[in-house]
């Protein structure tokens, strides 16, 4: 800090009292203590598992796995590996998760809009809804929802019955499975097709409208293209799709897609539980754009539904996503409760596994890596959403 | 000026009555109006989802309340046609729901456990019930200490070694009093005899340990005058140093030194005195019992280590942060089931081979640290709530990193996170429902256990028991919500500005 002739040395601080000294020491001690540990623990596990007669390795991933699992989106039987078997675990926990994901937000945001409704009732429900369903644990719903709503239905002979395609009983959810013939391909396209105008469409008019402010229909046009491109696929190709319907054959259903209840059990308890906090996130980040905002867009001449969607929605978002992206990620993470009713996850299947081969470090790390990289890759999408939808500020 | 009062034929001269309100504006009619019936869309709205919701309620309390069956004894009462909900199953079951499987005779222990934390704590938790040091001092650490001789009936039968340890390290400790008496410096100066006798004390440790291992096995006939000679050396240590440390101006050291050595003694014997209880294992606490323990443990163990954690993670020190860090993250990453499953299946691995490890206590090691991740991070967002001038200013006053931290920024930033604490706590209790997965007794687990009983098997019992369960729980998180909330709204006063 001094700069001119006053050359004084700076003040001698004591060997014990200089802050680099002492840092360096913590850091040292603390390296030291890790070390430690580290060797202790790894010196234990190498003898316990010496006296277990536990080869540590993953080599049992490629070992046939020799049990069944009631629901996998990969080609699987008992005769498959432990690793394959793991797999479909995994496969099974992203499935539960997007769809538990996308209803969550369906449910949260529109409970969170119903709790600011100028209606009494309709406001009402909404708190209703979020102080019932979020101070009771979600592993009591996902035991509620299986063992005390899906149980007493009706069994297969008895299921309920929706226009002869759709059946519900305790055996779980049957729909029509649709099967893609030949030439199915160009509908595929034609889907592809529509996405991509549409997306170029939303970009043109937004440059019009910043250029002209003239606006277009974006919504109505890409709607339009990205359901009528695959249906003029379709057409071209004489509808090459038909549905296989479930029929009732015996004790239970065949054909179809039979979603089972274990699944339907948690997808309902996740998505419920977890929409409580998306809808007071909502809740939040709506009330957290001060009125004048929407008074003054009112003045400007914007009509309700443009000032929501242009000026409040906009903001509010800002607020919404951190903690939209915490109950994805909370959501994510509790998919693991699928293991207590028996829904073929990632814990689950793992814990087959585990029971079975004693690979207990090897399958506990697996269970990790898995869910740390989905953890840390809803992050790092909601992440990049949030960079998207900030405001820019000057 | 023209005289307007004889052009014009009538001026008024007073104000005309008031009138009432339009009738559709107030009373229970402009309250339907404007919040009900508002607009024709509203209106719909309100008719359909009424009738929805009247028909839901009327189900569940038909269902709940007068097609419920209110006594009786077995299965038998409980299984007839069209009926709601079979209390007399709950009637059965609701001693282990709350005590689990302890033994029926020895129930008061618990009783006790369960009063006294009321006692304590509704003082705690109302602001103005005053001597609130005491009350937390008994809270944090008489009240486990009690709890822990009551639930587990005691008598612990330390060895000697575990006493002489003890001891040792006290007094191997005495010799740090100096130090903050003093200084370092001057604490080194004045205190070189007690350094040296210390010194001496655990380089003869060393040796012994190096060459035999040692016996510190003192009481019967066996007996090495080596563990006595270290005694020796260690108490004369702590004489010199408490000596020197009596001579200066702060004796505060010293006593706090005292006190603490004081009380740890009193709490050994306390653990290792014969009260003639009856001993009962953990495997046989369960129901609300143990969902208590497990949450009440996880939330007290978190906040130091959270503590720390968040100070690493906030620290100027690289390792020391990226420990924080890749801690926190790493437990915030998994779920907690991987986590438990971790401290059920893994953590007897770790250690040396024989050593057996209670079953609670692995799931209570597991909960503690995946809740201290989560406390990090609460009181994270508390620190960086501290304006960067209380720092300063804490700096410049001449205070240490950890008196700034005990005195000027801790204080203020757990005050602002206690609503968050709260939350964390609710987080945490709802999570305790976990640990039946790995096969303890949690209310939920006992539950469930209890529903499997076939004396009780009937349709309606499932639902009934999952209802009663579900009211439970609702009964504790709501207040505890409500509670987070009310301390949130008196704290915002205190800083409005």
């Amino acid at each position: 800090m001094t700069v001119t002739a006053d050359v004084r040395e700076r003040p001698k601080v004591s060997f014990w009292n200089d802050p680099k000294v002492r840092a360096t020491a913590i850091q040292i001690v603390l390296v030291v203590v890790l070390v430690f540990l580290a060797y202790e623990i790894v010196q234990n596990t190498l003898t316990n598992l010496r006296s277990r007669n536990i080869a540590s390795g993953l080599d049992f991933l490629t070992k046939s796995a020799g049990f069944d699992i009631i629901q996998s989106l990969i080609p699987y039987s008992s005769a498959s590996s432990y690793g394959q078997a793991i797999l479909v675990g995994v496969y099974n926990t992203i499935l539960l998760s997007i769809v538990s994901i996308i209803a969550a937000t369906a449910i949260g945001f529109i409970m969170g809009v119903m709790r600011l409704s100028k209606n009494w009732l309709v406001a009402r429900i909404g708190t209703f809804y979020v102080e019932i369903f979020r101070n009771i644990p979600l592993l009591l719903w996902i035991f509620i929802f299986y063992s005390a709503v899906l149980q007493p239905l009706p069994g297969p002979k008895a299921a309920i019955n929706i226009l002869d395609s759709f059946f519900l009983s305790n055996r779980g959810f049957m729909m029509p499975k649709p099967i893609f013939g030949e030439g199915f391909w160009l509908a595929l396209m034609g889907l592809l097709a529509g996405i991509a105008a549409a997306i170029a469409i939303a970009r043109w008019s937004r440059a019009r409208q910043m250029a002209t402010g003239q606006t277009f229909p974006v919504l109505w046009t890409s709607m339009g293209l990205i359901i009528g491109l695959p249906f003029f696929g379709l057409l071209l190709m004489g509808f090459p799709l038909s549905w296989e319907f479930p029929e009732l054959k015996g004790f239970n259903f065949a054909g179809g897609i039979d979603v089972i209840p274990e699944l339907i059990a948690m997808f309902l308890a996740l998505s419920i539980y977890t929409g409580t906090y998306i809808a007071e996130a909502v809740r939040a980040g709506i009330l957290a754009v001060s009125h004048g905002q929407t008074e003054a867009s009112h003045a400007l001449g914007l009509r309700s539904n443009m000032a929501l969607r242009l000026v409040v929605i906009p903001q509010a978002m800002r607020v919404i996503i951190p903690p939209l992206a915490s109950s994805f990620l909370s959501l994510t993470k509790n998919s693991s409760l699928a293991v207590a009713i028996g829904y073929p996850d990632l814990m689950a299947t793992g814990g087959t596994v585990l029971n079975q081969t004693g690979q207990a470090i090897e399958v506990i790390g697996i269970f990790m890596i898995v869910y740390l990289s989905l953890s840390l890759i809803t992050a790092g999408f909601m992440n990049w959403f949030n960079a998207r939808m900030k405001l820019v500020e000057r | 000026m023209a005289d307007h009062t004889q052009s014009i034929a009538y001026v008024r001269t007073e104000d005309a009555p008031k009138l009432p309100a339009p009738a559709s504006t107030v009373g229970l009619q402009g309250w339907l109006i404007k919040n009900l019936f508002s607009t024709p869309l509203y209106s719909l709205l309100t008719v359909v989802l009424g009738t929805f919701l009247v028909w839901q309620i009327w189900d569940i309390v038909n269902w709940a309340l007068f097609t419920a069956i209110w006594s009786g004894a077995g299965r038998e009462a409980c299984l007839v046609e069209n009926s709601g909900a079979c209390w007399p199953m709950v009637w059965d079951k609701f001693p282990q729901w709350i005590y689990g499987f302890y033994p029926i005779e020895e129930r008061w222990r618990v009783n006790i456990v369960f009063v006294m934390a009321a006692l304590a704590l509704v003082p705690m938790l109302m602001p103005s019930a005053p001597y609130k040091m005491w009350n937390a001092l008994f809270l944090l650490i008489v009240f486990p200490l009690l709890t822990l001789i009551l639930l587990t009936g005691g008598n612990f039968n330390f060895s000697w070694s575990a006493y002489l340890t003890v001891i040792g390290l006290f007094l191997l400790g005495a010799v740090a009093v100096p130090f903050a008496a003093f200084g370092v410096e001057e604490g080194i100066a004045r205190n070189r005899t007690g350094l040296i006798l210390a010194g001496a004390a655990i380089g003869l440790w060393l040796l012994a340990l190096l060459f035999s291992g040692l016996n510190w096995e003192m009481g019967g006939y066996s007996f090495d005058p080596l563990p006595l000679l270290i005694m020796l050396l260690l108490i004369a240590a702590a004489v010199f140093s408490l000596i020197v440390a009596a001579g200066g101006e702060n004796r505060s050291a010293a006593t706090g030194w005292a006190v603490v050595f004081a009380a740890a003694m009193a709490a050994m014997l306390l653990l290792d005195g014969d009260f003639g209880l009856v001993a009962v294992e953990t495997s046989q606490w369960g129901g609300l019992l143990v969902t208590l323990v497990v949450s009440v443990t996880g939330i007290v163990a978190s906040l130091p280590i959270g503590i720390l954690l968040a100070l690493g993670r906030r620290s100027q020190m690289p390792i020391v942060k990226l420990f924080s860090v890749v801690f926190i993250e790493l437990w915030r990453g998994v779920p907690l089931i991987t986590v438990l499953f971790f401290s059920s299946v893994m953590l007897p691995l770790f250690l040396p081979e024989g050593t057996s490890f209670d079953k609670l206590l692995r799931a209570l090691i597991g909960v503690a640290l995946f809740s201290a991740a989560y406390m990090a991070e609460v009181v994270r967002s508390g620190l960086q709530a501290i304006p960067k001038g209380q720092y300063e200013g804490a700096m410049a006053v001449g205070l240490s990193f950890w008196q700034m931290t005990a005195k000027i920024i801790l204080p203020q930033a757990l005050k602002i996170s206690i609503p968050n604490i709260v939350g964390n706590f609710i987080s945490l209790f709802k999570d305790t429902t976990l640990v039946s997965i790995i096969g303890l007794f949690d209310l939920l687990g006992i539950v469930r256990a209890g529903l499997k009983d076939t004396a009780w098997a009937a349709p309606s019992v499932a639902p009934t028991g999952y209802f009663a369960l579900a009211a439970m729980f609702w009964v504790f998180c709501f207040a505890m919500s409500r509670y987070s909330m009310y301390t949130e709204r008196r704290l915002n006063t205190g800083h409005k500005r």
